[in-house]
């Protein structure tokens, strides 16, 4: 059987590439891939709407990452999709007899061995799959602290969840992956993306303007939407600033740590010093979600509160624009 | 976030069994991972979110007894999903998933469509088409 080496990550997405790219020998941490698919993002989209909430995002669109660090790094991956699931869980099965790790791309309302409790229709986790025993399937999921197992059925149906973005039965792995990669100018391109994104896309609902827009909206919740939901969408922002494994910070934390490796790679003091002040916005997202929670937790409304909420965030905005402007004007 | 205070408030909806990676700062400001078992506001939005689903489907499942809707209503609520979402897996228009929320309809609805709700369900096909309401368990 396979060996696989699993180590338990913050995020499912950088968590794979992490582990899968490990297992061939090319050793890269997580917030090492996070920051070379420049996955830190900010994004708020009144329109798009689950339930009846808006979508908040702290990070990049689902995908992203892995492509981006694939091309940085040279890695060539092979991604499928099917539309029998008869043909998905023959390749799967061909693959695992022959020793490849299989990532995939799955609904988390169906994998049985994920918390309870958050497991509601997300259709964008990765995971991968290391082999297969009897009718369960190994299984290496990097947001949990061991590696699991799942049957046929519950695998079928995660891997063929209908919804946005429906994963139809999507697989990948390396086909090609070089053993010596130097990081260096993947780093730098990873921070000028980044910087981009954040800075730079001319849409109010993108990077640090994005925030602003939702701290202009936050505090007019309560008026225009009454108690019950306004405390709705303020959860909702919360949840996804927590959204497994960010330490609340919303992965502003893991792209400090990745900053900080890429200060020592480039031998560069200047971007562990960024670093150290994204660490500090990210203690700022803290304390607001920690405002937010209590907020929440009230339930009644008033607007004092969501005012100040507001204000935070405005204050946040202004020091994640700092921090990205000194980034963008380090010479690398 | 140093890593001394790095959350455990374990007082949550899977009762600190599972336990997340965090990035941390060390004593000396480097970067380390440690593990959290909960953290207050993530566990208050949580408990509100399923707080919501459970006030959702009892709301339905009165107006499922009071006839005003079909049994479909009532499971698309149990299974966390909305119309659009429900309408894309059942491979219908949502106006047609609508329909099939009215109780006359519903009880004219042929054994291939109610299979087909069924399976979205994740329940047996003879519990839908006999109307039983199969109660919500939340995660508690």
């Amino acid at each position: 059987m396979t060996q696989f080496s699993h180590t338990q990550t913050a995020h499912c997405e950088s968590g794979v590439i992490s582990n899968l790219f490990g297992h061939y020998g090319l050793h890269i941490s997580e917030p090492m891939a996070f920051g070379i698919g420049a996955g830190i993002f900010f994004g708020h989209l009144p329109f798009v709407k689950v339930n009846g909430v808006p979508g908040t995002t702290y990070r990049i669109w689902p995908g992203a990452i892995f492509s981006r660090a694939c091309k940085r790094l040279g890695v060539e991956m092979e991604s499928r999709k099917f539309s029998s699931v008869d043909k998905a869980m023959k390749a799967l099965d061909q693959l695992l007899e022959e020793g490849v790790p299989v990532g995939m791309q799955s609904s988390v309302y169906y994998l049985p061995y994920f918390p309870e409790s958050y497991r509601f229709h997300f259709n964008a986790h990765n995971l991968v799959i290391y082999g297969k025993e009897g009718d369960d399937y190994l299984v290496s999921d990097p947001i949990m602290d061991t590696v699991t197992r799942i049957d046929t059925e519950n695998l079928i149906r995660a891997r063929f969840a209908k919804g946005f973005p429906a994963p139809k039965g999507k697989m990948y792995y390396p086909v090609n992956v070089p053993q010596e990669v130097d990081f260096r100018e993947p780093v730098k391109a990873g921070i000028a993306q980044a910087c981009h994104y954040m800075l730079k896309i001319p849409i109010p609902m993108f990077g640090v303007k994005g925030i602003r827009f939702l701290a202009n909206r936050m505090k007019d919740y309560p008026a225009k939407l009454g108690d019950r939901r306004a405390a709705l969408y303020l959860g909702n922002v919360i949840r996804m600033q927590e959204e497994i494994g960010t330490g609340g910070a919303g992965f502003r934390f893991m792209y400090a740590a990745f900053l900080q490796e890429a200060g020592t790679l480039l031998n560069r003091q200047e971007l562990k010093d960024i670093g150290r002040e994204l660490t500090s916005v990210g203690d700022g997202w803290r304390n607001f979600a920690f405002a937010a929670g209590r907020v929440c937790k009230a339930r009644a409304a008033d607007n004092m509160s969501y005012g100040e909420l507001s204000k935070m965030l405005l204050q946040i905005a202004d020091e994640e624009e700092k921090v990205f402007r000194r980034l963008s004007t380090v010479k690398l | 976030m140093k890593k001394d205070e790095v959350p455990q408030d374990g007082d949550n909806l899977h009762k600190g069994t599972f336990r997340q990676l965090f990035y941390a700062v060390d004593q000396s400001g480097d970067y380390t991972t440690a593990t959290s078992i909960g953290w207050e506001p993530e566990n208050v939005a949580l408990s509100q979110a399923w707080d919501e689903v459970e006030q959702r489907v009892a709301n339905t499942k009165a107006k499922v007894d009071a006839g005003e809707l079909s049994p479909i209503a009532y499971y698309m609520e149990r299974t966390l999903l909305d119309l659009p979402l429900l309408a894309l897996k059942a491979g219908k228009f949502q106006w047609q998933v609508k329909r099939h929320m009215k109780p006359g309809v519903f009880k004219g609805l042929s054994d291939n469509m109610i299979a087909r709700y069924a399976e979205i369900f994740g329940i047996p096909f003879q519990t839908l088409r006999s109307g039983e309401l199969l109660p919500f368990k939340r995660p508690a």
